[in-house]
């Protein structure tokens, strides 16, 4: 949507409505997507400072720190697939691969978190 | 929950059955989708968050409140795959979209966490 979107913008003749839908819904789709990648953000630097609280050792602490870095990555990345293809006029439906993923990494950071607990008590 | 769990691991099989529906209608379904994920995200932060930032609490309190919200925000995301799969499949069919305890004991978990911390601290069962 980018580029066409942009020059949507600047006080130009209204696009046909065949293309664009006046619910704005992928426009809100992609939007959610962004709410949820940064609502992730924030989970992973909680993940994070609960890592280095935990007391591991030094090599310990840098791999699982890592980890959780590379969770955000791959939830980022699946998000900005989706976000993509938001550009199309009708988007296709949400491939259910792309829904297990992003919800596999916010299981895998609250298992990752629950797995800290264990030992430092 | 039963049978659409079949679905998450065949998941070309929603697209064979029914229908397509106006692609409007998918898309504020994967919204719900993301609400969901994201209650799930604040529930998994909201546990880090009690470990982290209430120093204060009794260890094993602050070990169940915090267990019990990383498990209550992974079974939200679960929840909301299954939710998302299901609603697809019944707008595919034409059929009603399906019902839900979910969201009204899940409200009613979180209202009593959080009583529950406040009367809590209120009380001063810390260390």
């Amino acid at each position: 949507m980018g580029a066409s979107q942009g020059a949507g913008r600047g006080g130009r003749a209204p696009r046909p409505t065949a293309e664009r839908d006046p619910g704005l819904q992928p426009e809100r789709t992609r939007l959610a997507w962004r709410r949820t990648v940064l609502s992730a953000a924030v989970v992973a630097v909680l993940a994070g400072r609960q890592v280095l609280r935990s007391g591991a050792p030094g090599p310990v602490e840098v791999t699982l720190a890592a980890l959780v870095a590379l969770v955000w990555v791959a939830f980022a990345v699946a998000a900005d697939l989706r976000m993509r293809t938001m550009a199309a006029g009708r988007p296709a439906a949400l491939p259910a691969r792309l829904a297990l993923l992003v919800a596999g990494c916010t299981v895998g950071l609250a298992a990752g978190g629950a797995a800290l607990l264990l030992p430092g008590r | 929950m039963g049978p659409g769990i079949r679905l998450w691991f065949s998941p070309g099989r929603v697209r064979e059955e029914g229908t397509t529906p106006d692609y409007r209608f998918s898309l504020a379904n994967e919204r719900t989708f993301l609400a969901w994920l994201r209650t799930g995200l604040a529930l998994v932060g909201g546990g880090f968050a009690v470990d982290q930032f209430l120093p204060r609490l009794h260890g094993s309190l602050r070990l169940a409140f915090t267990v019990v919200l990383l498990v209550g925000g992974a079974l939200c995301a679960l929840r909301a795959v299954n939710h998302w799969v299901r609603c697809e499949r019944a707008m595919r069919r034409g059929e009603d979209l399906p019902l839900s305890r979910f969201p009204a004991v899940l409200a009613l978990c979180v209202g009593l966490l959080a009583v529950a911390v406040v009367v809590l601290t209120l009380i001063g069962w810390t260390n």
